[in-house]
């Protein structure tokens, strides 16, 4: 294991110094997870807390990758230097995925933004359980903003909230009427709305429906700033200004007054709990193994059961 | 709890310069996908620049190149040039046509695996995981 620490702390002297496979690596210790994952957390911690970090999500095909290839591109051009965070699902039967972000990102990566595709393992809503650790590596080697982009989710994966200091939620024109945009979820969470393919039918009335929304969240005082709406044609670069403003101006609604330290330690807890929702649930895997002596039983009581045995035991290490 | 040992292999997969036919890739992406691996997918027109900045920013295990213009004995060797030059110790596997008579020199050139037509799921992913298993030997 000292062999192992020590590779930690090498690699973090070397991406301090601006080394990109250094910052890959550390990438993909956190991504595994495990001990070495902790040193990770434990070296970058400190270093991290500076960087303004982007969530982008929406349903598959809404124009996530776009949008986000977009303002990688276009921020890696000015003074920047954006890191994207693409992820994409892992397959529940194999294990395996496709990360097909990138073709879509070229330019970004070209122009200097640092790319790296992650599948999700096995975590639903959207994001993987590594993303915090991921996002703190990025954010403590001076990558700002720090951009991610979720799989395709639908109405009630919110994870990106807990993860992001700015939510954007991507929409298109005909995705769903005022009810829709009523139910609780993934609207609830938006920072920042995108109606993307603007030039197709319907975009004014998803416009339309997502006021109507915001304008009743706001009579229930739920939100602390309302959302912009903005209307983009992403792979046509329209209505692309207005979204980068749009995200720089909530940034600054972030940084100027509480609401960071809000949202930064609302991010803190989520992420205990997820870390503690993974250890227990790993433990609870393992207790299934010699489940079948116990069939026919009813399921509720036996989970008791096994939970009530779990906890006596010492198995967290 | 240290997931380190059942990590999914990592791959990168592009097809080079003028060369259209992603139809087999995509079908080997698919393939690797359903044995379990990561497949960091790049499609067509990627330069050996491109190759080697996603291998670095996504720490990829192995390389997967597809070719169906004749370019293999070009084009083959200057991926492993690459990725050597940068330092970066992985595999390249080819795949696609490559003729009987070039298979020496892809060996040569330090290609790691080269998988013609007929190759199946099982060929495709023993392969990759060969090549990345005897890396750095």
């Amino acid at each position: 294991m000292a062999n192992e620490n020590s590779t930690v702390i090498s690699l973090v002297e070397n991406a301090s110094k601006g080394d990109r496979r250094s910052v890959s690596r550390l990438l993909t210790l956190v991504e595994r997870g495990g001990i070495s994952a902790e040193e990770v957390a434990e070296a970058t911690h400190k270093l991290a807390g500076k960087s303004h970090v982007i969530g982008i999500t929406g349903a598959p095909g809404a124009g996530k990758s776009t949008l986000t290839a977009s303002l990688a591109k276009d921020l890696a051009t000015s003074e920047y230097k954006p890191a994207v965070l693409a992820v994409d699902p892992s397959s529940p039967l194999t294990g395996g995925a496709i990360l097909g972000d990138r073709v879509r990102m070229e330019e970004a990566s070209e122009a200097g933004a640092f790319i790296r595709s992650m599948a999700t393992r096995g975590h639903a809503g959207g994001l993987a359980l590594a993303v915090p650790g991921m996002v703190r590596v990025f954010d403590a080697f001076g990558f700002n903003p720090i951009i991610i982009e979720t799989v395709g989710v639908g109405q009630v994966e919110v994870d990106v909230a807990s993860a992001a200091d700015t939510v954007v939620v991507v929409v298109t024109s005909g995705w769903g009427d005022a009810v829709q945009a009523n139910k609780a979820g993934l609207l609830e969470i938006a920072d920042l709305f995108v109606v993307n393919k603007a030039d197709r039918p319907g975009a004014s009335d998803a416009r339309r429906d997502l006021e109507l929304m915001i304008d009743l969240s706001q009579v229930t005082g739920q939100m602390s700033r309302r959302p912009e709406i903005v209307m983009t044609t992403a792979t046509e670069g329209e209505g692309f200004d207005e979204f980068k403003k749009a995200i720089f101006e909530h940034k600054e609604f972030l940084f100027e007054g509480e609401q960071i330290s809000v949202r930064r330690s609302n991010r803190w807890k989520a992420e205990v709990s997820s870390r503690l929702d993974y250890l227990l649930s790993e433990v609870a895997k393992k207790s299934m193994e010699d489940l079948e002596e116990k069939e026919g039983s009813s399921p509720g009581l036996i989970a008791r059961e096994m939970a009530k045995n779990i906890l006596k035991k010492d198995e967290f290490r | 709890m240290n997931e380190k040992e059942n990590a999914p292999i990592r791959i990168v997969l592009a097809k080079l310069g003028l060369d259209g036919h992603d139809r087999g890739l995509k079908v080997v992406a698919r393939m690797l996908r359903d044995a379990g691996m990561e497949v960091v997918y790049l499609g067509l027109r990627q330069t050996t620049e491109m190759v080697v900045s996603a291998v670095e920013q996504e720490d990829a295990d192995a390389v997967g190149i597809s070719m169906h213009n004749a370019g293999h004995l070009t084009l083959a060797p200057r991926i492993v040039k690459a990725l050597d030059d940068a330092g970066l110790n992985v595999p390249v596997i080819v795949g696609g046509i490559v003729p009987e008579g070039d298979l020496d020199a892809m060996t040569e050139s330090g290609v790691a695996g080269v998988l013609g037509p007929g190759a199946s799921a099982e060929d495709v992913a023993k392969c990759v995981r060969e090549a990345v298993a005897t890396r750095g030997e």
